[in-house]
């Protein structure tokens, strides 16, 4: 049962305010959450005030600054600063993103920074993703084909069926889409959430997989895929531009023609 | 690293929604509001089946300001679940499902159900 409220050892006080930068002629406060298991304290959001002039231009640089020169225990994964590893998504101004790639200057006021959204903290902003990965692993993400391989050459793919990967396989895990949706955040157990079933539409068209059918029975759940609602929030959320809400639709249109 | 004692980060207090959820949700509340405006209808015609002297409290309830208000409500209710319910059509052959598409369609329901409850309106006051 869906739970909106958050239960009495996740409820955030308020943290520390650490002081303003001297002399900083662009200050920016950062309001950040904060949780470390080792006190059992609940979480609690700090203050940070930066001076902008000082400072790169992405929420990453951001807080890089902020924990090598205010405060060193600050937590967060970060790795290519890029957009490519997916590691430093978190909620950003309200909304899931990835640090490195969300400009400091698209946000208006204080900067409000938690990590992603009904998931369990390990550290300030770091989530456990334990569960997000296993539901990936559920859909077998990899070929299955049991057509025996041409022996004299690799076994080819058109330019047609490998273009409906597009927009599918360009996806990095970084769970920005299944954190942003309510229906995973009441459902997680159970529903497989938008990155599992954009991943697994990428292998139900491929060309060369023959499990197509298989891949289709697995997902016919009432829980598995059919909690999407079409909220959309997947797609708003994606920092790679993909539409994990689309890929959804397509897959329950599959369903629906394969029995009709 | 599951852990019972871990906090569950915070989602519902901190998510800037955008209008296309907020109408999701919206959706499913007047779905559940208009359940309820079935049951005062199906209230409404069972006191008709038992005569006129019934029924005709009903209609002062009606036109009574509450009445009318909690009437109104309901045309709106409707008309927005109508809308929306259309567009959800859509979403099932597998048009709208881009951003841009999702934001027209999100003007469009809401256009659509000033438009129609007006109109509505507009036939049961004047007709």
């Amino acid at each position: 049962m869906a739970e909106f409220s958050l239960p009495a050892n996740s409820v955030i006080k308020e943290g520390k305010t650490w002081p303003a930068p001297e002399g900083a002629k662009r200050p920016k406060k950062f309001i950040v959450y904060r949780y470390d298991p080792e006190t059992g304290d609940n979480p609690r959001v700090d203050t940070f005030i930066l001076d902008l002039d000082d400072c790169g231009p992405m929420l990453l640089d951001a807080v890089i600054k902020i924990k090598n020169e205010i405060d060193p225990t600050l937590t967060f994964r970060r790795s290519c600063r890029e957009g490519i590893c997916g590691s430093c998504a978190m909620n950003i101004d309200g909304r899931n993103t990835l640090a490195c790639i969300k400009p400091l200057d698209e946000i208006e006021g204080d900067v409000r920074v938690y990590p992603l959204p009904h998931m369990k903290v390990v550290k300030d902003l770091v989530p456990d993703l334990t569960n997000f990965y296993a539901q990936h692993a559920s859909v077998e993400p990899w070929m299955k084909n049991d057509t025996p391989m041409p022996p004299d050459r690799e076994q080819l793919q058109s330019k047609e069926d490998r273009s409906l990967l597009d927009g599918l396989y360009e996806c990095i895990l970084c769970a920005c889409c299944s954190t942003s949706c309510p229906s995973y955040w009441w459902n997680s157990d159970r529903y497989l959430g938008p990155a599992a079933l954009l991943n697994a539409h990428r292998w139900i068209l491929d060309s060369r997989d023959d499990a197509t059918g298989e891949r289709l029975d697995a997902l016919e759940d009432p829980f598995k895929l059919y909690r999407c609602h079409t909220i959309m929030n997947c797609t708003d959320a994606c920092p790679k531009g993909l539409n994990p809400a689309k890929a959804i639709g397509e897959i329950k249109q599959l369903i629906a023609k394969r029995s009709s | 690293m599951a852990n019972n004692d871990q906090p569950t980060s915070p989602h519902l207090q901190i998510y800037r929604l955008p209008l296309t959820a907020i109408m999701s949700i919206s959706h499913r509340a007047t779905g559940v509001f208009l359940s309820v405006g079935l049951l005062l209808t199906v209230i409404g015609l069972a006191v008709l089946a038992h005569g006129p002297t019934g029924w005709e409290s009903v209609q002062n309830l009606m036109l009574h300001w509450f009445g009318q208000l909690v009437l109104f409500g309901f045309t709106l209710v409707l008309n927005y679940h109508l809308c929306n319910g259309i567009r959800h059509l859509f979403w099932d052959i597998g048009h709208g499902f881009t951003l841009e598409a999702a934001s027209r369609a999100n003007k469009l329901v809401l256009i659509g159900t000033v438009v129609l409850t007006v109109l509505v309106w507009f036939v049961a006051l004047t007709v």
